[in-house]
């Protein structure tokens, strides 16, 4: 049994702020992640974040990944466990968890859980055919193995993953046929939008995949249009000649063991789906257990490291360890995510928030 | 329209130009930035105070044409790749236009590329005059074109001939 203040399950952007933050207060933390290095999704985001400047804006996702994972790896306080997957939260504090071939414990007296989210699944004639990808593998192959995942691609969603992902494949040398979104307007951010379309990609709005063609593998796909209640306008099929399709059709918050733990859970569509109900401390409805990410709400991952450094530090004053500055570092911490989400992009979240202090 | 096809349209573009007296003074910045998103690093690389601070994170910049010497450090900050610098004092019937480029090949000095309009579109032939890839602009390389006057709202985008990388 090994035992830690604080448990901190998955190690990207959100998980490993939240380490840090935790550990420059002197709190002793175990980091779990299951892959065999940190970063998350970070490791594939080649492109330069948003953000504030003072919040790693203007540099690349790769680059933050890295800045992080040295800082964590560094921190002799923080026991930085690779390739460790949590399996259970039980009722006495026990975290267990899969290491290479072992079932190991931890006792902790806090928890955060940074989970992160999966990608959502499209139902559409075909969709198990190889050649289909969510974005996440997309980027995968191309920007961590140096793979191109096809030779011309249909992207299904024009959110701000679908725009990045797409600009990436140009990037790569890939041609992208059309983005298509059943939306009536474009979901990501316009200046994403604007580089791909200067590139020559379609952006096809209020428009639908119907099938993947192909009898081993993706041969093409077919595209059809929707009104304005989603259903498909007959006669409107169109055929396009691609090989690959992606899709980049939203994210749900990876809650199982939130749930386990038996914390409160919501059903919050702008948030992400199901969500543990949490307060602006991070806080969720049990007092040792604390949320950040994609786990809390489906957002950036600029929110998400902002958001891991809350949850750290709040973990960090619910142990009643003095330690000078940190309840003012927490407030200025809130404050900062508070901006972050102030402005029209922002307000969907804000929305979904306020959901959940009703 | 914007929301829905990305384009920046020409009155938009038009709204953000500088004086008539300024445009005939030199090099400026146009922020083709017209969605309130948390961003900041523009007004964080602006030597010249040129972009008014303000405490809103998710305000649009507003750019002093006065105090922007059209030095091009936002053009390769901007994670939107949204900022260009036009100087359209470089000949009587050409503007010079800064765009970011993030593609390989790079073009080379002199080469002739395809100038693609908003959509991707090629409207004219386009002369590189100058390629910045210097190690500080971290792969948002800096390309200069010779543009036709007449096309200076629509080209923001060039395509190299050449199929060869690197």
């Amino acid at each position: 049994m090994l035992f830690s203040d604080l448990v901190v399950i998955g190690g990207g952007p959100a998980g490993m702020s939240a380490a840090l933050a935790a550990a420059g207060h002197g709190i002793k933390v175990t980091l779990l992640e299951r892959m065999e290095s940190l970063g998350g999704q970070l490791v594939k985001q080649t492109h330069r974040f948003f953000g504030s400047e003072s919040e790693y804006a203007g540099t690349r996702g790769i680059r933050i990944a890295d800045i992080l994972r040295e800082k964590v790896e560094s921190n002799r306080l923080i026991d930085c466990r690779r390739g460790s997957t949590a399996l259970g939260i039980y009722e006495d504090g026990v975290v267990t968890f899969e290491e290479g071939t072992q079932y190991k414990k931890v006792n902790m007296d806090r928890l955060v859980v940074a989970t992160g989210a999966s990608e959502k699944m499209l139902v559409f004639e075909g969709n198990d055919l190889p050649g289909v990808y969510g974005a996440g593998a997309v980027q995968t192959l191309m920007n961590l193995y140096g793979v191109l995942p096809g030779r011309k691609v249909l992207m299904v969603g024009a959110g701000n993953i679908g725009l990045i992902v797409t600009y990436q494949l140009l990037q790569a040398g890939v041609r992208v046929a059309a983005i298509v979104d059943a939306a009536d307007h474009i979901g990501g951010y316009l200046v994403h939008a604007s580089k791909v379309r200067r590139c020559g990609v379609p952006v096809l709005l209020g428009t639908t995949i119907r099938a993947a063609l192909g009898t081993t593998e993706v041969e093409g796909a077919v595209i059809q249009k929707l009104d304005s209640h989603f259903h498909p306008i007959p006669g409107t099929e169109q055929r396009l000649d691609v090989d690959t399709v992606c899709l980049s059709v939203g994210l749900s918050p990876l809650t199982e063991l939130l749930r386990l733990a038996g914390c409160k859970m919501r059903y919050i569509p702008a948030l992400g789906g199901f969500v543990p109900v949490h307060n602006s401390y991070m806080q969720t409805s049990r007092s040792d257990i604390f949320v950040a990410g994609d786990a809390s709400c489906v957002e950036e991952a600029s929110s998400a490291m902002m958001e891991g450094a809350i949850a750290g530090l709040s973990a960090a004053i619910s142990l009643h360890v003095p330690s000078a500055g940190i309840l003012e570092q927490r407030e200025r911490r809130i404050r900062e995510l508070a901006a972050l989400r102030a402005g029209d992009v922002g307000a969907k979240i804000r929305n979904g928030l306020a959901v959940m202090a009703d | 329209m914007f929301t829905q096809d990305g384009i920046v349209t020409k009155e938009m573009f038009e709204s953000s130009l500088p004086s008539p007296q300024r445009r005939r003074k030199g090099p400026y910045a146009v922020m083709e930035c017209y969605q309130k998103i948390p961003c900041n690093p523009c007004r964080t690389s602006c030597k010249f105070g040129a972009l008014q601070a303000t405490d809103d994170l998710n305000a649009l910049p507003v750019r002093d044409a006065e105090k922007c010497t059209g030095c091009g450090a936002c053009v390769s900050a901007c994670p939107g790749l949204a900022c260009f610098i036009i100087d359209e004092t470089y000949s009587e019937w050409e503007a010079a236009i800064r765009i970011p480029y993030e593609m390989l090949p790079l073009p080379k000095e002199g080469e002739k590329v395809d100038g693609l309009n908003r959509a991707g579109v090629p409207v004219a032939e386009v002369r590189v005059l100058k390629v910045q890839a210097g190690k500080i602009l971290d792969k948002t390389n800096v390309v200069t074109i010779a543009v036709p006057k007449k096309y200076l709202y629509d080209i923001r985008n060039i395509a190299v001939r050449r199929k060869e990388h690197g």
